[in-house]
């Protein structure tokens, strides 16, 4: 998904010369076609992601448009007033790539871990917040972050996951996608959590229960017409995402949900990481384990609200 | 020059400039008055003899970019904004109030000729070098000023920045420091020492020089001739006095920021600049 995601950087960069592309230390060689074909609009800047970012922001003020990149926990960390100020009060239109949201960085503890990105720039006027399932999904996203007005967050997850994700409905940053349709419960996912959701299904359909899924690649703006429409449809809710219970997918269709007015009860729960920093090492698929992040848990979990 | 305005050393326009910064304080209620004073000269040598802008077309792509990142001192810019017809002078009537155009700390995309919104200390440099490089690659001749307070640069940002704008040899970014040598707490040389200052803007890979912050002349004279060395950003450190031309602000430290002042002490001090005038 992220050699997906800065390949069409590069290529959106050729056909547009308002794109600049920004890094701060990243991996030797990180888009080398680049920085030899466009080298007056590629920087990589060091490792500053409060300078990476203010300077974004006056580029963008300028009239360019700006795809940051750098590991999610430090562009939205370490630099998090840069982007309250620079980016969402001037409305610049720089595009923020975090390198291995969620756990994917496992082996290397909470430092490099990032569970709460989602919650956090979700909470930002002017931000868009995308967390596509797949590098199809990533390429369909990609030409539209080129025009979008205001900033936009795109979490990048591991990369090489299989591809999950269709282009029906056709791709559109703020529109959920009901990937598979029933009527005894809803799975809402994001990111790459869209598989796991899809083997749950599966894994339900053979205790005679059908589900919906829909698929929210747009955390913020959140499709909310979506997410009534599916939801009134069905008795049980749940929602599945790589990041922590508090104010991510989870926290975002809650509220959507407590204020609607249905005509039935429905039993509701969030699944993702209890509010702590993930306590082990491992691999992401160990921790996705470990935190109940599993087709299996998921489908005991539906069963258990309905 | 009457006996007064020799004695505090400032000419008409500075004591004009002067006036109307405290007539809009006092209008607003509260403000960073002394933080402005110590901007009047840079400000004004900046917007009368060296900057190119249009207040007609302010978003004219060429116009040089001038950037307060010391937001706290935005009394001194929009009384240059409005005195170069950015927006109408009765705005400044408005200061702080709800419904005026001119709120505490300067805001992009409201102001016009506001280039960044500041007020969070140590963001605009890195905004300055966006502006920079933006020119390098649109192939544009606009300079970048940033203004600077000199408790502001205790920030880690200004100095992340400042090595970008070194590696970029930022020839058309100048940052203007206004060593008033006061912060909010006390004097910046016991909450945070800067010296030896001139070595740090030369060690991060500018040109630097110092300046009587004050002096109308020596500002023009420098200002005129940048960048001070080719393929270099400037850095000028502009020594000046908090509060300058206000006795009770002068280095006063409760003037840092203020409200729930006496009317009568504001226009007290207006009278005072007047008796200069005359």
């Amino acid at each position: 998904m992220r050699k997906t995601c800065l390949d069409m950087v590069h290529k959106l960069a050729v056909q547009d010369p308002r794109i600049v592309f920004i890094g701060s230390d990243l991996g030797h060689g990180t888009l080398a076609d680049f920085a030899r074909q466009i080298p007056e609009r590629f920087f990589m800047e060091g490792i500053s992601e409060a300078n990476v970012i203010g300077m974004a922001s006056g580029l963008a003020l300028c009239g360019k448009i700006v795809y940051v990149n750098t590991i999610a926990s430090f562009l939205t960390r370490r630099c998090f007033e840069q982007i309250v100020l620079d980016l969402c009060l001037h409305k610049a239109r720089v595009r923020l790539i975090g390198n291995g949201g969620g756990m994917v960085y496992a082996p290397l503890g909470p430092t490099h871990e990032t569970v709460e990105d989602l919650a956090v720039m979700r909470a930002l006027p002017n931000m868009t917040v995308v967390a596509p399932a797949d590098a199809d999904e990533m390429k369909r996203l990609m030409p539209q972050t080129v025009d979008y007005p205001g900033p936009i967050y795109i979490r990048l997850a591991k990369g090489y996951d299989p591809i999950v994700s269709a282009d029906s409905p056709p791709f559109q940053i703020g529109r959920g996608m009901v990937v598979r349709s029933g009527t005894g419960a809803l799975l809402i996912t994001t990111g790459i959590t869209l598989k796991i959701a899809m083997q749950a299904a599966d894994l339900l359909e053979r205790n005679n229960i059908s589900c919906t899924i829909l698929h929210l690649p747009t955390i913020k703006p959140l499709d909310h017409e979506a997410i009534l429409r599916c939801a009134g449809q069905v008795g049980a809710i749940v929602t599945v995402e790589e990041h922590s219970i508090i104010g991510g997918l989870g926290g975002a269709v809650a509220e959507v949900i407590a204020e609607a007015d249905f005509s039935s009860p429905k039993r509701f729960k969030r699944l993702g990481l209890p509010d702590i920093f993930p306590d082990d090492y491992g691999s992401q698929s160990g921790l996705l384990k470990r935190y109940g992040l599993t087709p299996e848990h998921v489908a005991a979990t539906v069963r258990s609200l309905l | 020059m009457g006996g007064a305005e020799k004695k505090i050393g400032l000419d008409r326009r500075s004591l004009l400039l002067r006036k109307k910064i405290l007539e809009t304080f006092a209008c607003g209620g509260r403000g960073h008055p002394a933080s402005a004073l110590s901007l009047v000269e840079i400000m004004r040598v900046l917007y009368d003899d060296v900057l190119r802008y249009d207040p007609a077309d302010p978003h004219w792509p060429e116009r040089d970019r001038c950037l307060l990142s010391k937001g706290h001192g935005c009394l001194a810019l929009y009384v240059l904004l409005a005195d170069k017809g950015f927006f109408p002078e009765h705005e400044l009537e408005k200061f702080c109030m709800a419904g005026g155009l001119l709120g505490g700390h300067p805001e992009y995309g409201r102001v016009h000729g506001v280039e960044a919104s500041t007020g969070s200390l140590g963001h605009g440099p890195s905004i300055g070098v966006g502006f920079a490089l933006n020119a390098r690659i649109d192939r544009l001749n606009y300079r970048v000023f940033v203004i600077l307070g000199d408790g502001e640069i205790n920030e880690g940002s200004v100095w992340e920045a400042a090595l970008s704008a070194g590696k970029h040899a930022l020839d058309n970014m100048v940052f203007i420091i206004d060593y008033n040598k006061m912060q909010s707490f006390g004097p910046v040389d016991t909450v945070q020492p800067l010296e030896p200052l001139a070595d740090k803007w030369r060690a991060f890979g500018c040109a630097v020089i110092e300046v009587d912050g004050h002096s109308v002349t020596e500002l023009q004279r420098v200002l005129s001739r940048l960048p001070l060395q080719g393929g270099k950003p400037t850095a000028v450190i502009c020594h000046t006095v908090k509060g300058k031309g206000i006795r009770e602000m002068e280095d006063n430290l409760s003037w840092h920021h203020k409200s729930g002042f006496d009317e009568g002490e504001i226009a007290a001090m207006i009278s005072r600049l007047e008796d200069c005038r005359a």
